[in-house]
């Protein structure tokens, strides 16, 4: 299998405490992206830190303060909601406290002890956003964040990535839902063809989305 | 978390996954008892020849059973991006091997003893020399663990990990067969001090495979990014 760059030239500085959305089409390179500031790509060149951290050497003291909420949700289907939450969460030394406590913040409380394989699409998005929030990040990379939804997990989306910000923590969300992350997004940055875009300003009257 | 407490958590993670799908249990013990069940059609005729050569059959036996455990230790890791959440815990790459190793050699501990059973009730063997076997069999099964669980990861995220394992694995362990069925074949003679040395070789042979593995480990699970 021949190699590729996915992402050439691409140059995004990102503050402390910023929510960036990045837009663009399909296969621009917003997924590459997030999983390269995941250390989940490796950097082919250039140079790059996230967090202070340089991602040539030092993927795994980065991830340890990081969460990453992907197209897929990184569980394992013999595994309860509460065991996939707590081996995610005392990974990084958070305690079986954290993780009941995330449960119950995206609505899964119900389901903790339901294993993995028998949730609905929708509610493995919601143990995704649990397993996120139990690592309590200093950075949460979300891609696609709303997509497979119903209206109650999308609000409960927006509702985990106002409570992060408001908490300080740097947010990038990777979405086509444009007027929906926008009313949550600092910044907004286009990613077209491997490569970031002048800086979108967002827009200043907020757009009413059906939930 | 220090490496052992966070080795602990990963081999409670896939045994717990282990106990709840039963796949070892219910797959891969009876596969080591039906391997165990066509050497003694196989050989039959000749009865005699059973008791003697039940040591390699039975290495045999747990080899063949221990390739099933390892392809299983990193098919658990492959549905819904488990592997790229392992890389993404933080957890040390050699802590992992350890969780993952100490996990497989548990399950191949259970296997041996159902497979002991079966050869002393299908083989006719008499048992003697209990201590050097029950040692032989803790070091061969680290061993076997071990380096199943770095050639694990190595085919691991290729896809075609399921021939590729049995490829890899069954040359790098034969050391560990062999030195398992020496031993063993002194302990039923009635002989344990030549079986000793062989335990020492095996014993080598599992301290290399757990340094290589806790070294290379977290690289070799990087390898596909």
């Amino acid at each position: 299998m021949g190699r590729f760059p996915v992402l050439a030239g691409a140059d995004l500085d990102v503050e402390a405490g910023d929510v960036v959305l990045l837009s663009g089409p399909n296969g621009a390179g917003k997924t590459s992206l997030l999983r390269l500031c995941a250390g989940l790509l490796p950097l082919r060149s250039g140079a790059a830190e996230v967090l202070g951290c340089d991602l040539a050497r030092d993927r795994r003291s980065l991830r340890r303060r990081l969460s990453f909420v992907g197209h897929e949700t990184f569980c394992y289907d013999d595994l309860t909601v509460a065991e996939n939450l707590r081996f995610a969460a005392r990974a990084v030394g958070r305690g079986v406290a954290e993780a009941d406590f995330a449960i119950a913040r995206v609505g899964l409380g119900s389901q903790a002890n339901v294993v993995h394989s028998r949730l609905s699409q929708g509610q493995r998005r919601r143990l995704a956003f649990a397993i996120a929030l139990a690592r309590d990040p200093e950075l949460l990379l979300l891609d696609e964040p709303h997509a497979g939804l119903d209206a109650d997990g999308r609000a409960v989306v927006d509702e985990v990535v106002r409570v992060a910000a408001a908490d300080g923590r740097t947010i990038l969300i990777a979405s086509h839902e444009l007027d929906r992350v926008r009313q949550l997004a600092t910044r907004e940055v286009e990613i077209v063809g491997g490569q970031v875009r002048l800086p979108v300003a967002p827009d200043p009257e907020p757009v009413e989305v059906s939930p | 978390m220090n490496m052992f407490r966070e080795a602990l958590l990963v081999a409670g993670k896939d045994l717990r996954i282990e106990a709840r799908s039963r796949v070892a249990l219910q797959q891969i013990v009876p596969f080591g008892g039906i391997v165990l069940i066509v050497f003694a059609f196989a050989l039959d005729p000749d009865r005699g020849l059973l008791p003697r050569v039940a040591p390699g059959l039975f290495w045999t036996a747990v080899l063949l059973a221990s390739l099933l455990s390892i392809t299983r230790s990193f098919s658990i890791e492959e549905a819904n991006g488990a592997r790229d959440g392992l890389r993404l815990s933080g957890l040390d790459g050699g802590a992992i091997f350890l969780g993952k190793a100490a996990a497989v050699a548990l399950q191949l501990l259970l296997l041996e003893v159902v497979l002991g059973f079966g050869v002393v009730v299908l083989y006719d063997v008499s048992v003697r020399g209990v201590v050097l076997i029950a040692c032989t069999t803790v070091v061969a099964t680290v061993a076997l663990a071990a380096t199943g669980t770095v050639y694990g990861v190595l085919a691991a995220g290729l896809r075609a990990r399921e021939t590729l394992v049995p490829l890899l694995v069954l040359p790098a362990v034969t050391p560990v067969v062999l030195g398992g069925t020496r031993a063993f074949e002194a302990a039923l003679a009635g002989a344990p001090s030549d079986g000793w040395p062989w335990v020492q070789l095996l014993a080598a042979f599992a301290v290399l495979a757990v340094v290589a593995g806790v070294l290379a480990f977290g690289p070799l699970l990087e390898e596909d990014s």
